[in-house]
């Protein structure tokens, strides 16, 4: 791969000047592939944290008890409050502090690292948007169709898995999308915990070759691909599990 | 649709949240206070606080001006948007949609290291640019794009018949938008503008990656100079979010309500 775009790119630098470093030298080309990959893992790991946080927040929301309910809009509020890049580095280096440590035979390695802890506390920041996401979907299911399932028999928590959280999930699917793909953008900040997603790692390359402004382009290349990708995901699921007849 | 639990009035529950933020902070800041003779963790945050309290000064002051900028430069771009004019539209959609698609923290560093540090006036005096002058200008064009789009979509939600009574008493297009459309738009546009002015101050603190002494980045001086121990980690980095949560819960507050106002209203 690298072998037949190399003369191109090395060309392109002795011509123009334009210093596409990924793209000749093996070294950078790596940094490239590794920090793209690790950019989709941590993506796809906060999305999904994310979701499930999304859903128990939102069935916690209408449990009969109070301090829960409590509890769930304070956990709202303060996260969305609260700037996500000091959240970020309260989790990592505030709660990272405290964790254990493991013994990997010789030395000792925090029990969560910086991965781990982009993951959690970009995971957690975006479940509280999804959280009100879920909620106003849940409302938005007539309670007719409820009490149909009801009087055909189906308990409270099968009602939620089969009638409620399916109509649900599709009505909700557009501000959805939307959420996924602030995330997507969010994971960005994970650079300030040297995470060695895209961003760092371009940082990285730019710093050694000197070629910010080639790397930039790359780096708003790849955001805009991405989540071109991820909408089209997302229109994808919401075509497929769309109802005849149901919602828009 | 309206959610009707929640928060919309500055109830006991701000100063209840606030407040038990100060308390987390300050329990995290006695549990770790071990030996004595030091000046415990919660002794040098009150020492630091005019100092922190400064660097949130910077945070306000980059994203007032930061919105104020995106402000007029997203209308000036959201007009461009609806412009009957391909060669003016196709420009502007771009712009708002490379801006509207990218990180932050992408769009921060292009401008830090992309506009030069000092620029040549006219008369030929050379004037440094600051780092937080620059830090504002890259806050301010993803929320330039947003509220570019945040009119296109106002304007794309008042009903087509309005411009069409508008045309048949003779209105131009100019008269039909300043004195029939825009005056509806403007309270369709109030609640979202003040979420993306929420959502820019809480992204201040990015600033401080590029070396900008706001809040976090004499947050994190603070800790250094007081000799970078362990456990004033948590009270610092909790008594930073409280501070951001006591200005910005009133603002989103108030956003709801008025959401709610001309939900009901319209």
């Amino acid at each position: 791969m690298l072998d037949l775009i190399a003369p191109f790119f090395e060309r392109l630098y002795d011509t123009t000047g334009l210093n596409f470093s990924p793209f000749y030298n093996s070294y950078d080309w790596g940094r490239l592939v590794e920090g793209m990959w690790v950019s989709v893992k941590l993506i796809t790991a906060i999305i999904a944290v994310s979701l499930v946080i999304g859903v128990i927040g939102a069935g916690a929301q209408t449990s009969r008890l109070r301090i829960i309910r409590w509890m769930v809009s304070a956990y709202i509020e303060i996260f969305r409050n609260t700037p996500p890049i000091v959240q970020l580095l309260f989790f990592y280096f505030g709660l990272g502090a405290i964790t254990p440590q493991v013994d990997m035979g010789g030395w000792y390695e925090p029990a969560i690292g910086s991965f781990g802890w982009a993951v959690i506390a970009i995971g957690i920041f975006g479940g509280s948007y999804n959280v009100e996401i879920f909620r106003s979907g849940i409302e938005a299911v007539p309670a007719s169709t409820k009490e149909a399932a009801e009087s055909l028999g189906f308990s409270g928590f099968k009602i939620f898995v089969y009638v409620t959280f399916p109509l649900a999930l599709r009505i909700c699917l557009p501000a959805l999308t939307n959420n996924i793909v602030s995330l997507a953008k969010t994971s960005s900040l994970a650079y300030v915990i040297a995470v060695p997603e895209i961003t760092y790692s371009l940082s990285g390359i730019w710093s050694d070759s000197v070629n910010v402004p080639e790397m930039m382009l790359l780096l708003f290349g790849y955001y805009i691909v991405l989540i071109a990708i991820i909408a089209r995901i997302m229109t994808m699921i919401e075509r497929k599990i769309a109802l005849p007849g149901y919602g828009q | 649709m309206t959610p009707n639990w929640t928060v919309s009035r500055l109830t006991w529950r701000a100063p209840v949240l606030a407040a038990g933020l100060c308390v987390l902070a300050t329990l995290a800041a006695m549990a770790q206070d071990g030996s004595t003779g030091r000046p415990s963790a919660l002794a040098t945050l009150i020492t630091w606080m005019p100092f922190i309290l400064k660097g949130f000064g910077l945070n306000l002051v980059m994203s007032v001006l930061a919105m104020a900028l995106a402000t007029v430069s997203g209308v000036i771009l959201g007009f461009m948007q609806i412009s009957p004019v391909t060669l003016i539209r196709l420009p502007a959609k771009l712009v708002t949609n490379l801006f509207r698609n990218s990180p932050w923290l992408v769009i921060l560093f292009a401008i830090m290291f992309l506009v030069p540090f000092q620029i040549t006036l006219p008369g030929g005096d050379k004037v440094m640019v600051p780092d937080w002058l620059k830090a504002t200008f890259g806050f301010s064009l993803p929320v330039m794009a947003n509220v570019s789009e945040i009119l296109r979509g106002a304007v794309a939600s008042i009903p087509s018949g309005q411009w069409e009574s508008a045309e048949s008493l003779a209105f131009t297009r100019g008269q039909t938008l300043r004195h029939i459309i825009l005056p509806q738009c403007i309270r369709r546009m109030l609640p979202p503008w003040m979420n993306w002015y929420a959502l820019l101050t809480l992204m201040t603190p990015m600033a401080a990656i590029l070396g900008v002494n706001e809040a976090l980045g004499n947050t994190q001086a603070a800790m250094e100079a007081a000799g970078s121990r362990p456990e004033f980690l948590i009270p610092f980095y909790l008594f930073l979010m409280t501070i951001f949560f006591v200005v910005i819960y009133p603002i989103s507050i108030c956003t709801r309500r008025l959401e709610k106002r001309f939900a009901t209203g319209s």
